[in-house]
């Protein structure tokens, strides 16, 4: 994507995400009561994107409406981000945003033009497992797998973010992250040890 | 926590099935690519009970990329769908359930009332609110408080009566009290998804988050009149169920109208909200339990009365009163069970299921009954402790809860307790001590196993069961293992495909007995024939029988001179075969097994501290202890029995559905509004496990432990708060406000 015209592209998007945001996240009683046929459907342009994903920079043509998590897991195939709430709730789908833990699915994907993604993916070398991964693994710190990614995308930035200090403040920091099957103990036990090999990860 | 039944064998005790769930790989039903695949989304109701005047979907037809809505007025023809038998094809079954997409009637709110199919899933999200519907709205119940004290709402009533009248009413030494409990709803993290793909006009191929795919598959078939061969029902990794996902819910029906409607692989998932409403949930109940001892404390008779809410279309019923007739030694045992048709969806087990809800009452009751005895609540369960059990007269195959008593004590520090509640205050906070009992059936129901050994020494097992995240892949690699000498690594268990020989759904803590001695079985056949191979073309084992040979370490060696043996590989080069490829059937019970009767059981002990100020409930400590035979995975066992602890946290201290009563909307159906347990809610916790085989039960001793993880923790929480501040709720979930303590103004 050419610099010159990221800046329109950017501001138009801007102008464009506050309606269709506004549609896409009213509550169906709202629409119901003030505007059912008041709201004309905007027709949704294609906008472009520029992110790297996993080290890969992608030009992208996406629907301005698709949330990170949507353009990962549907556009993208990167299905190891999980969809738990798409309300922020669950933290299944964290990822790391230039290096910060994020939750992808109440982000527009078009609102990270530029940005360096992490997905559990990418936190491995492909071929050994990541310190954190193999940690996990070891202290069988998940059960049915399906919050695990974001359990673990969370648990290295909490020891990135120096949060890894006590097993009080690893469980602070990772309240984030729902995990239903109830493995929070074997999770808090496999953070603590990646945590005291005072390994950077 | 360690086996002693495991040696060398298993140098890695982690998840064979682990590697890919951490590195992201393990593919959800979700997340299947198909060519040309259409996004579905439900449009749901917006009220309780009534009918649809008319649904408008002009303006949102005319949406980019919108395919088709599908409602009533065009709903394809659904064979399973004709109530009438007598116009229903025969091999056709009709839909158990809310029949999706079919009329115009609304029965609780948030029903599915239309699909919207597009071509991406921000096209199909955005349509739904175009969905213009006008509604004939009616007046509906959804207030169970209210509705239970109407006798004439109740139905399907059951009765049981063992021994005489209620005379321990009479008695000094008699407790009685009711017992509530809110609707729970399993929220699993993996958000319930169909993708549907016909292959052809009477072939489907099914992506789906169940707990039992040949269950799904056979529904599916019966519904859309196809032979079970031509559906087929994926399900690889599931992410969590804890019961939800026992049966097949609208997505599934929905999700195939919409493929072949279509003509093209559609794929519905479900939003967080519809996994309140629409896959089922513990049901509301409340109980009335009462105990009657004599001075000594021997039990002289238990009264348990139930109610729990059902949907105004399906009878759900679960083992509510069950266990007051078994656990313990009591002559005189009345229950009397019934349910209240509301205007909700319908609910389903959900972990620990009835039993759970049972035990909340029956073990509070035991330690209410123990203050008034003045006797300790340990003492008083093992006074009426009984090897027999009361209601079939069967001995049980294996108790040893007594063994789990003597550990949890030891370990929570039991002697520490207070004997007068609200005694012990330490830096602001009054200190409790509390246990309870779990107990569940074990049962053993027959499994197929395909196994083939290769002449590579691989060894390759399958059948159709799930796992949804107890670790069935591994315990099932680690039977196989230790039946077959072999390592682990060269074991490959695969399951979560209907294809695969038929096993049973993942649920009743009945998988790892009913498919882990189907499992023993198929190696205990592959062993012998190894041996009538080596017999057979061997020369050094022509003279020899087969009870002279052992099968390990991938040889068949001689048991009296172990430098006698040949490799496998070796031997099937003489036999010229490459493969032994055989599909074993294991059966229920037999005779023998059936002379018993089976149960797991647990003891969990909680410390907590009650916050004389605002009454926050703190847990400080829980010990959990599982008698369930042998332990086959230790690790993944412990992880289920850590599980339960948190989920029972959730049922005493966080989780309630909300309804509001002048919609029959819930209220709070997202994890920002319904409370499930988070890391820091999670107790130091230690697991242990008597360990012993029960080998009346099955061939491989061991029996589940699911639900027995979760089954009676409430209460141990209950007693523990009793302890502790001398109050005693028994209305779930206990909050600072039941405890006598004022909401903090935000």
């Amino acid at each position: 994507m050419k610099p010159c015209n990221q800046h329109d592209g950017r501001r138009g998007f801007l102008k464009k995400s506050a309606s269709i945001a506004a549609l896409y996240f009213t509550p169906t009683s709202l629409v119901k009561t003030f505007a059912m046929d008041a709201i004309v459907p905007l027709p949704i342009a294609k906008e472009k994107l520029a992110i790297t994903i996993n080290g890969q920079l992608m030009n992208l043509e996406i629907d301005a409406r698709t949330t990170l998590l949507n353009l990962l897991r549907e556009d993208l195939s990167y299905t190891g981000t999980k969809k738990g709430c798409e309300m922020g709730q669950c933290g299944a789908c964290t990822i790391h945003i230039n290096g910060k833990r994020t939750k992808s699915c109440v982000q527009l994907a078009l609102s990270n033009q530029n940005n360096k993604i992490t997905t559990i993916e990418g936190l491995s070398d492909g071929v050994n497992l990541h310190p954190m991964q193999a940690a996990f693994l070891k202290n069988d710190a998940f059960q049915c797998g399906y919050c695990t990614s974001g359990q673990i995308m969370s648990a290295v930035a909490c020891v990135r973010e120096g949060n890894a200090n006590s097993r009080k403040s690893i469980q602070a920091y990772m309240d984030t992250n729902i995990c239903r099957c109830g493995a929070y103990q074997n999770i808090v036990d496999a953070i603590e040890e990646v945590a005291k090999t005072g390994a950077k990860i | 926590m360690k086996s002693n039944n495991y040696n060398t064998i298993f140098l890695e005790d982690e998840r064979v099935d682990g590697a890919d769930k951490v590195n992201g790989k393990a593919k959800y039903t979700a997340e299947h690519n198909l060519p040309n695949l259409a996004y579905a989304v439900f449009v749901t109701s917006t009220i309780a009970k009534g009918t649809i005047k008319s649904i408008d979907t002009s303006k949102a037809l005319a949406m980019p990329g919108v395919l088709d809505i599908i409602y009533y007025g065009n709903c394809p023809v659904v064979p399973g769908y004709i109530s009438n038998a007598a116009e229903r094809p025969k091999n056709v079954f009709e839909w158990r359930g809310h029949k999706v997409l079919y009329d115009n009637i609304v029965r609780f709110f948030g029903q599915p009332i239309a699909l919207v199919v597009a071509d991406t899933f921000e096209n199909a999200n955005a349509a739904v609110r175009f969905v213009k519907t006008d509604y004939q709205a009616e007046k509906f119940e959804t207030n169970f408080n209210k509705a239970r004290l109407i006798p004439a709402n109740l139905k399907s009533t059951v009765n049981y009566k063992r021994g005489t009248e209620k005379k321990f009413k009479e008695t000094n030494f008699f407790v009685e009290a009711e017992y509530n409990i809110p609707i729970e709803v399993h929220n699993a993290m993996e958000l319930f998804a169909t993708i549907a793909h016909w292959e052809a006009e009477d072939k489907v191929t099914l992506y789906d988050k169940t707990q039992g795919p040949k269950s799904t598959q056979s529904t599916i078939a019966k519904t859309f009149g196809l032979p079970d061969k031509n559906v087929r029902v994926i399900a690889e990794n599931v992410g969590g169920g804890f019961g939800s996902a026992l049966r097949s819910w609208s997505n599934v029906p929905a999700a195939c109208i919409a493929a072949k409607k279509l003509k093209r692989p559609v794929k519905l998932v479900l939003t967080r909200p519809q996994m309140f409403t629409l896959v089922g949930y513990r049901p509301q109940s409340w109980q009335k339990i009462g105990l009657g001892a004599d001075a000594a404390g021997n039990f002289i008779g238990i009264s348990h009365e139930a109610i729990s809410n059902t949907s105004r279309y399906e009878d759900f019923r679960e083992g509510i009163v069950n266990v007051s007739k078994f656990l313990y030694a009591c002559e005189n045992v009345d229950t009397k069970y019934s349910v209240l048709p509301l205007d909700l969806s319908t609910p389903i087990w959900m972990r620990g299921p009835g039993e759970a809800t049972g035990c909340f009452a029956l073990e509070s009751a035991i330690d209410e009954l123990s203050y008034k005895l003045k006797m300790d609540p340990i003492q008083l369960r093992i006074k009426n402790f009984t090897t027999v059990n009361p209601e079939n007269k069967l001995p049980f195959s294996d108790i040893n809860i007594k063994d789990c008593y003597a550990y949890g004590m030891e370990k929570i520090g039991w002697k520490n307790r207070p004997s007068i509640p609200g005694t012990i205050k330490e830096n602001g906070w009054l200190i409790g001590y509390g246990m309870s009992v779990g107990v569940f059936g074990a049962g053993k129901g027959s499994a197929s196993v395909r196994i083939v050994l290769s002449n590579d020494g691989k060894l390759l097992l399958e059948c159709a069961v799930s796992d949804m995240g107890p670790g069935t892949t591994t315990s099932m690699t680690m039977i196989a293992a230790e039946a077959m000498q072999m390592p682990i690594q060269k074991i490959k268990f695969k399951l979560g495909d209907s294809d695969l020989p038929p096993g049973p759904s993942q649920g009743g803590s009945g998988t790892t007995s009913t498919v882990g001695s189907a499992v023993d079985l198929a190696c205990k056949t592959v062993q012998q024939k190894l041996k009538e191979l080596a017999i057979q073309y061997a020369p050094p084992f022509a003279s020899t029988t087969a009870d002279a040979l052992e099968v390990k370490n991938e040889m068949v060696v001689l048991k009296k001179d172990a430098n006698t043996k040949i490799d496998i590989s070796t031997l099937f080069k003489l036999a010229n075969q490459e493969k032994i490829d055989l599909t074993i059937n294991s059966n229920g019970k037999n005779a023998e097994q059936l002379k018993y009767t089976s149960n797991s059981f647990s003891a969990h002990f909680v410390k907590l501290g009650v916050n004389a100020k605002d009454g926050t409930i703190k847990v400080l400590n829980v010990v959990t202890t599982g008698d369930a035979g042998k332990i086959i995975s230790p690790k993944t066992a412990r992880s289920q029995m850590l599980g339960g602890v948190v989920g029972g946290i959730g049922m005493a201290l966080t989780e309630k559905v909300d309804i509001d009563q002048l919609t029959g909307q819930i209220i709070n159906a997202s994890f920002g509004a319904y409370h499930v347990p988070l890391h820091s809610q999670a107790p130091p916790t230690d697991v242990w496990f008597v360990n012993k085989p029960d080998m009346n039960m099955n061939e491989i001793g061991a029996k589940g432990i699911g639900e027995i993880a979760l089954i009676g923790f409430a209460a141990a929480l209950a007693n523990a708060v009793y302890n502790a501040t001398g109050k005693r709720v028994r209305d779930l979930p206990i909050t600072p406000e039941k405890l006598g303590y004022k909401t903090a103004k935000a």
